[in-house]
């Protein structure tokens, strides 16, 4: 397990920026994910409420945006109160968000016809202040429009999450480009954990945090969100010494 | 029943129902000769101002439910001022069989015409509506074309004049030199030309409804700038607010006219789901729609109606000590459907079915909890195709999962599979399904990308499926 850094002189300066940049607000405070390694490479300890996250699928997920929406909303699900998901595509299936710990009765659903106006929704539902977190689900994110949608999250305290999906692969690269957001991850299917019989186990993730606002760049392979909305650690890797079989000692004893 | 008025010096039928049309009873026979042909059918004397009054009431209907520009034409009709409103309907078409879906189930027959001009609309939906007419505008000249000229909405005795030189159709008055129609019939017959045919202006007067709350601000000077029109609006809606508070009322539905200087009437129209008097909120969802005004040379009247009104009394809030109360949202879900036009924000919330694409049923964003939820512990896919896409797949029967697949022009190998998880076709619902069968799976590539895929049938019986397989969903 990873030890916490110690405070350099970085840590004191990047408080004191981060005290210039608030203005006078006080910080809205940070949504931890309840798993050490993951929490341990947040710069406060967890992900920033009042800030725009940028996820994004690796390979083929990141045509159907699969395992960034349960991503995404296994977050917004830890959040207090209704969450607006903004949308183009009409493809996401809203059970599929309960088991991800986003219960049916928080989400409201808007369909808008074309980007331009996800992203004004998006804004508009930011800026409102009275939701637990706005998803969005975008294709193009410019620096610009990003930067509104951040500041507009930093203005409530409201958290942003911008779910990127593109229509052909080759747009894919358009994830390269920067964007304000505060964090940017990216989440790719892995098999899924082994099961003693045959059958599908609990799905796993590959979440890389490609980008953090004053902190690491790192990976991490987690077990997908439950219906409480919580990521895991996989059991072979908190555990390394579970030898294979191990399951059929726990079950006999 | 035929109903006897006065026209001219002489008594006539003025209208005859259905039955009387069937024993050759006509408007416009004398009614002394009506009488003589059925001495036992019913006859009413004609009540003008009763009409009138009862269209007037009709009008006000339309208002409410349809567009914010309405008036009533005298005798038989309402003109309606569409503009902007159809989408709210999903389309014209929709639109027109609503008016005249609820006008039948009040005991009204109705037909409508749609087209660019009053005029046009008139003619159209006298002469060609059965029951309804939906012309664009630039073929609406071609449309009424062919259409006596009684459809014009000419002067008494103009149309017999016309008839006297030859003249039956509206395309015959318009292919003449127009000076010298001028010249016979006077101004009358060239402005209703040119307002059929979309080239003169026809404002409609929208109908005044004093037990409406509204409020009315004329300037002295037109205005036109944004800034200037917001201000204004926001005034407004202050006086509004002071009279609905007066009466107990809140605001279901706003509209905002302006009259501009060249006579031509622009409109914005917002509603909200709940009744709703505050100031501020109220004058929000006006300027986010004030972008769609043109002002023009200027506005010289603002009018501010709240059509639609209910009451609204201050409540207390409930509120307990532990938990923070749950901020209202309704102000932003009224603003964003505004924006969108309505059934574009919902929730989704379970449904009985066990078929997926029925699982999920819509329902209104400010719907109150449902405190449902999904059958949990099966697995459903994050995303769902629209429609099953067909793969090719080869599994052993009756009920393993497939070894290998092809979606997309990719073959994948399976790794791990789930299933199945027999669904069966709701014959309640559509009698083709009675013997229907899914049998859903889970699989899992090399990769680790998850789908949710399906064969038809059941794998013994054949009349339940023919065995092709689909891929339905992808997992997170």
């Amino acid at each position: 397990m990873l030890e916490p850094r110690p405070r350099s002189a970085f840590d004191t300066l990047r408080a004191e920026i981060q005290r210039i940049e608030a203005s006078g607000r006080a910080p809205p405070g940070v949504l931890p994910f309840g798993v050490d390694t993951l929490d341990q490479r947040l710069p406060a300890g967890g992900l920033a409420l009042g800030a725009l996250h940028e996820v994004a699928g690796g390979g083929p997920g990141a045509l159907d945006g699969a395992a960034p929406a349960l991503f995404a909303a296994g977050i917004a699900g830890r959040t207090r109160g209704q969450v607006l998901w903004c949308l183009t595509r009409r493809d996401l299936f809203a059970p599929s968000l309960e088991q991800s710990g986003l219960a049916s009765d928080r989400v409201i659903y808007v369909e808008a016809g074309d980007e331009k106006t996800v992203l004004a929704c998006f804004e508009e539902g930011l800026r409102h202040g009275g939701l637990g977190a706005v998803v969005g689900e975008v294709v193009r994110l410019s620096m610009t429009a990003s930067r509104r949608l951040q500041l507009a999250a930093e203005g409530s305290g409201t958290l942003a999450l911008a779910v990127r999906r593109w229509r052909r692969e080759a747009e894919a690269a358009d994830f390269g480009q920067p964007t304000a957001a505060t964090t940017r991850w990216r989440v790719s299917a892995l098999p899924s954990s082994p099961l003693p019989t045959t059958g599908v186990g609990r799905a796993r993730w590959f979440v890389e945090l490609l980008r953090c606002k004053a902190g690491d760049a790192a990976d991490f392979e987690l077990e997908a969100c439950d219906e409480t909305g919580r990521l895991a650690l996989p059991a072979d890797l908190a555990h390394r010494s579970l030898a294979p079989g191990a399951w059929q000692v726990r079950a006999a004893g | 029943m035929i109903l006897v008025g006065a026209a001219g010096r002489r008594r006539v039928v003025l209208a005859a129902n259905a039955a009387a049309l069937a024993l050759r009873l006509q408007p416009g026979m004398p009614a002394a000769q009506a009488r003589a042909l059925r001495a036992d059918a019913l006859a009413e004397p004609a009540d003008p101002a009763g009409d009138a009054r009862a269209l007037d009431q009709l009008a006000l209907w339309a208002l409410k439910r349809y567009a914010p520009v309405v008036a009533a034409d005298p005798p038989d009709g309402l003109v309606l001022d569409v503009t902007g409103a159809t989408h709210l309907w999903g389309g014209e078409t929709a639109l027109l069989q609503d008016i005249i879906d609820r006008l039948a189930a009040v005991g009204i027959t109705a037909r409508a015409a749609m087209t660019g001009s009053w005029g046009a609309a008139h003619a159209l939906a006298r002469w060609v509506a059965r029951p309804m007419a939906i012309v664009p505008s630039d073929q609406s000249g071609r449309a009424i074309a062919d259409l006596p000229v009684q459809a014009l909405r000419l002067p008494k005795g103009m149309a017999a004049a016309l008839g006297k030189v030859g003249i039956d159709h509206v395309g015959e008055i318009e292919a003449k030199p127009r000076a010298r129609l001028a010249l016979r019939f006077g101004p009358k017959l060239t402005r209703r030309l040119d307002q059929a045919y979309g080239r003169a202006a026809e404002p409609i007067q929208p109908i005044e409804a004093p037990e409406l709350v509204q409020a009315r601000r004329a300037f002295a000077e037109p205005i036109g700038a944004p800034e200037t029109l917001a201000r204004y609006t926001l005034k407004l809606v202050e006086v509004l607010c002071a009279q609905l508070e007066a009466k107990g009322l809140g605001a279901r539905l706003l509209d905002l006219r302006f009259h501009r200087v060249d006579n031509r009437l622009e409109t914005i129209r917002v509603g909200t789901a709940r009744p709703v008097r505050d100031i501020k909120r109220l004058t929000r969802l006006l300027c986010d729609k004030l972008e769609t005004v043109d002002p023009g040379f200027g506005v010289d009247t603002m009018v501010l109606v709240a059509t639609l009104a209910e009451p609204l009394d201050w409540k207390l809030v409930a509120t307990d000590l532990t938990t923070p109360a749950a901020p209202d949202i309704a102000d932003l879900v009224d603003m964003l459907s505004n924006r969108l036009g309505p059934g574009r924000l919902y929730r989704l919330a379970p449904a009985q079915s066990d078929v997926p694409e029925r699982s999920t049923r819509k329902i209104a964003a400010t719907a109150p909890p449902t405190a449902q939820a999904w059958q949990a512990g099966w697995p459903r896919p994050a995303r769902l195709l629209a429609r099953p896409e067909l793969i090719e797949a080869m599994a052993l029967l009756p009920d393993q999962p497939p070894v290998s697949f092809t979606w997309r022009g990719v073959r994948r190998r399976v790794r791990r599979a789930d299933g199945p998880e027999r669904i069966f076709g709701e014959w309640w619902r559509r009698d083709g399904e009675i013997d229907a069968v899914r049998d859903y799976f889970q699989l899992e590539d090399e990769a680790g990308d998850r789908f949710w895929v399906f064969r038809r049938g059941d794998g013994e019986l054949p009349w339940t499926g023919d065995l092709t397989w689909y891929l339905h969903g992808v997992f997170g």
